[in-house]
């Protein structure tokens, strides 16, 4: 059933059950993610989504918020603006991002974000966390250097591989990717090698192993098209059909 | 004693300064060259995947950084345990001697021509590459158009002229095009003429400067550097030559990968900078000082100098009156800037030879393995000398170990020993003009030494000299800015 909802002043009709970020994309709204991903669950913890609802003085997830009839949100406020170049400055700070020695850079959705935002310096301090790089896969590597902690990997090793190899482990500042009991990868057993953790990584975190600066690719439509390919049990690529 | 202090040195890439000490008499009894800056990339370059290694190292320098980035996949190679595809070599080889020609354009326009063409004792605002503009337009519009030459083969090779993540273990990441090829080769020509008139120039300016000929590093050592099994001039791969201050051989045909079992590295208080020796020359628990036999130089003076000849014909025709002018080894280290410009030339008709070899634009150039070695020796010819990269990795090609011995490092002692020479020279008593403490900078310069990755302000940076008495009491300060 159709409801009215109202973006940035302007009225709009959608459908009972949507999320605020389906109807903003198919509307052309533009609304930064991170943690996001077509054909994944929804984590709804990087934050950068936020909307402004009028008649609530918190602020809502625009990947989480289910559309109701009457909503009123604001998405590119100065508030906004303001949070959302905060947070990635703090994905920066937090982690150990070195764009220019990086697999992927150039092809990075926190560089873009940084872009996009006006990053041009981090106002908080480097936390330089230690961290270690993990090559024990015969395939890929990971650095938890480069990691946000976004979950992707873990929901799409989880929902779409069915492996589960990846999870999160620890809380708060200490919270980082294990695979499977917190062993190397290499020796993760439960992982099939499928790389769609690789594939939806949006940093340089997940990389094959052997590419040097700035050659990492990803691809994170891989796991929508095998989404919808499932729940639709039609497994030709869009452009074969 | 009084200590008089040139800090910063001008006019070289990175940061340091020189330390004078005079005596109560006014006359010089020690001095020093400082580098003042410590970059640790040892250090955090342990636990880092191997296949970033070339681009990670290639940030130590902004001026150099093609020569860390092929001495780190040449040592990716050696772990890999890979055999390079022939295209690939010979295009590493090509965008090193691009480098060759830029950084040596680079030294000797940009950075020394200044000293020369306006004079050590011209007025320092103007003594500089727009000073040079000034008075000599078309010479400085050749220079930068000579290194613009070297930069571009960089770029069109790694696609871009600063940093290029473009060599990695086991080749390199792409080919050179066929409109690339055609476009260096049209370049080709003008760069070769404005290396013919900048060696004409300096062969005149020779006689202008005998004091400077005389001190500026003007004393017997032992040279090394790669060359080919066969003894001629090399630049990327080849075999470790020490040779004396005859040219008599004291070591040849040395693997670079034991460069271990040859040279030594010592530490001194005063430098961040680590002195190389050639160990065979020093014995057990000897200090190292500028003085020690274990003193060698790198470089394009030492090139030469080891080297029967280079092996391209106008190359070897000016090392013939190279050698004809100073003898089969040249002693003074302002021939560094006559080497450089023979160098120069040496490159750009190799350049030419690479341009023309069919094979160079094939598209084979990668070779994909794993971690099969678990330890990778790069050597390679950077402009100012040979450069060693030196990795262990672990099973899965994390960093455990990293040695790295700059070519800059390894004239060291030779610096120090320049300054002191110089400064003994030139320095009569307490009252030191600008010119004189110009001159100390300039010997420094004349090893064009590379301390960063930057380049700092061309003449444009305020210098002080400080004048201590022997209680440490400041009795006077000179600032030039």
């Amino acid at each position: 059933m159709p409801i009215n909802l109202n973006i940035n002043e302007q009225n709009l009709k959608a459908q009972e059950g949507e999320t605020l970020l389906t109807v903003a994309r198919r509307e052309g709204i533009p609304l930064p993610t991170l943690c996001f991903l077509e054909g994944l669950s929804v984590a709804g913890s990087c934050r950068l989504c936020l909307v402004e609802v009028e008649g609530s003085s918190k602020l809502q997830p625009a990947c989480a918020l289910k559309v109701t009839e009457g909503l009123s949100v604001k998405t590119a406020t100065e508030r906004l603006k303001r949070y959302r170049k905060m947070i990635v400055e703090l994905l920066f700070a937090e982690g150990n991002h070195v764009c220019a020695v990086c697999v992927s850079n150039g092809n990075c959705e926190l560089q873009d974000l940084a872009v996009q935002m006006g990053v041009d310096h981090i106002r908080f301090s480097y936390q330089f966390p230690e961290r270690k790089v993990d090559l024990s896969h015969p395939l890929f590597g990971f650095d938890a250097n480069r990691c946000v902690l976004c979950t992707r990997c873990v929901r799409a090793c989880d929902e779409i591989e069915g492996a589960h190899t990846w999870d999160v482990a620890g809380r708060g500042q200490s919270a980082h990717i294990i695979s499977d009991m917190a062993q190397p990868w290499g020796s993760a057993t439960s992982c099939t090698s499928c790389s769609k953790c690789v594939a939806v990584c949006p940093v340089g975190a997940l990389f094959g192993k052997g590419v040097s600066v700035a050659e990492m690719k990803h691809q994170p439509a891989v796991v929508d098209f095998l989404a919808s390919a499932r729940r639709e049990q039609n497994w030709h690529k869009k452009e074969e059909q | 004693m009084k200590r008089l202090v040139i800090d910063p040195v001008t006019r070289i890439e990175g940061h340091a300064k020189i330390s004078l000490f005079l005596d109560d008499a006014g006359k010089l009894a020690d001095a020093k060259f400082h580098v003042t800056e410590f970059r640790g990339f040892e250090a955090f370059c342990v636990g880092r995947p191997l296949w970033e290694m070339p681009s990670l190292t290639g940030r130590t320098c902004g001026i150099c950084p093609v020569s860390h980035v092929l001495a780190a996949a040449k040592a990716g190679d050696e772990i890999l345990a890979v055999k390079l595809p022939e295209t690939a070599l010979k295009l590493r080889r090509l965008m090193n001697l691009g480098q060759l020609i830029q950084s040596h354009a680079l030294s000797f326009f940009h950075l020394s021509s200044p000293d020369f063409l306006l004079g050590f004792d011209s007025d320092p605002a103007k003594r500089n590459v727009f000073g040079l503009m000034d008075v000599e337009p078309e010479l400085a519009r050749r220079g930068i158009r000579l290194r613009k030459f070297g930069q571009d083969i960089i770029a069109k090779l790694g696609g871009q002229k600063i940093h290029p993540a473009w060599a990695v273990p086991g080749g390199v990441r792409q080919g050179l095009s066929e409109e690339h090829r055609l476009e260096l080769l049209e370049a080709l020509p003008e760069a070769q003429e404005t290396t013919f008139l900048a060696l004409e120039l300096f062969k005149t300016l020779l006689d202008k400067f005998p004091e400077e000929v005389a001190s500026f590093g003007n004393f017997p050592s032992l040279f090394l550097g790669l060359v080919t099994p066969e003894g001629l001039w090399e630049h990327h791969d080849g075999l470790i030559r020490v040779v004396d201050e005859t040219g008599a051989l004291v070591a040849d045909k040395l693997e670079p990968a034991d460069y271990l079992d040859y040279i030594g590295e010592a530490s001194h208080n005063h430098s961040y900078l680590k002195s190389p020796y050639y160990r065979p020359n020093v014995a057990e628990g000897e200090a190292i000082t500028p003085e020690s036999a274990g003193l060698y130089r790198v470089g394009p003076l030492a090139r030469l100098n080891i080297c029967n000849r280079i092996g391209t014909p106008l190359a070897d025709k000016e090392l013939t009156e190279f050698r004809e002018r100073f003898g089969r080894v040249a002693l003074s280290s302002f021939q560094y800037h006559y080497a450089r410009l023979i160098e120069i030339l040496a490159c750009t008709e190799a350049v030419a030879l690479h341009l023309q070899d069919p094979k160079i634009t094939d598209t084979r150039v990668r070779a994909q393995a794993g971690i099969n070695v678990l330890r990778g020796v790069g050597v390679s010819e950077a402009p100012r000398g040979t450069l060693f990269h030196d990795y262990h990795v672990d099973e899965n090609g994390l960093i455990t170990k990293v040695n790295m011995i700059i070519a800059t490092g390894q004239n060291n002692l030779a610096m120090n020993r320049t300054v002191k020479q110089i400064a003994q020279t030139f320095i009569k008593g307490p009252d030191i003009a600008e010119g004189i403490l110009n001159r100390i900078e300039a010997g420094a310069r004349a090893f064009d030494p590379c301390l960063s990755c930057s380049t700092h302000a061309i003449g444009q940076m305020p210098m002080q000299v400080e004048l201590f008495s022997a209680q440490g009491e400041l009795l006077k300060r000179l600032e030039r800015n």
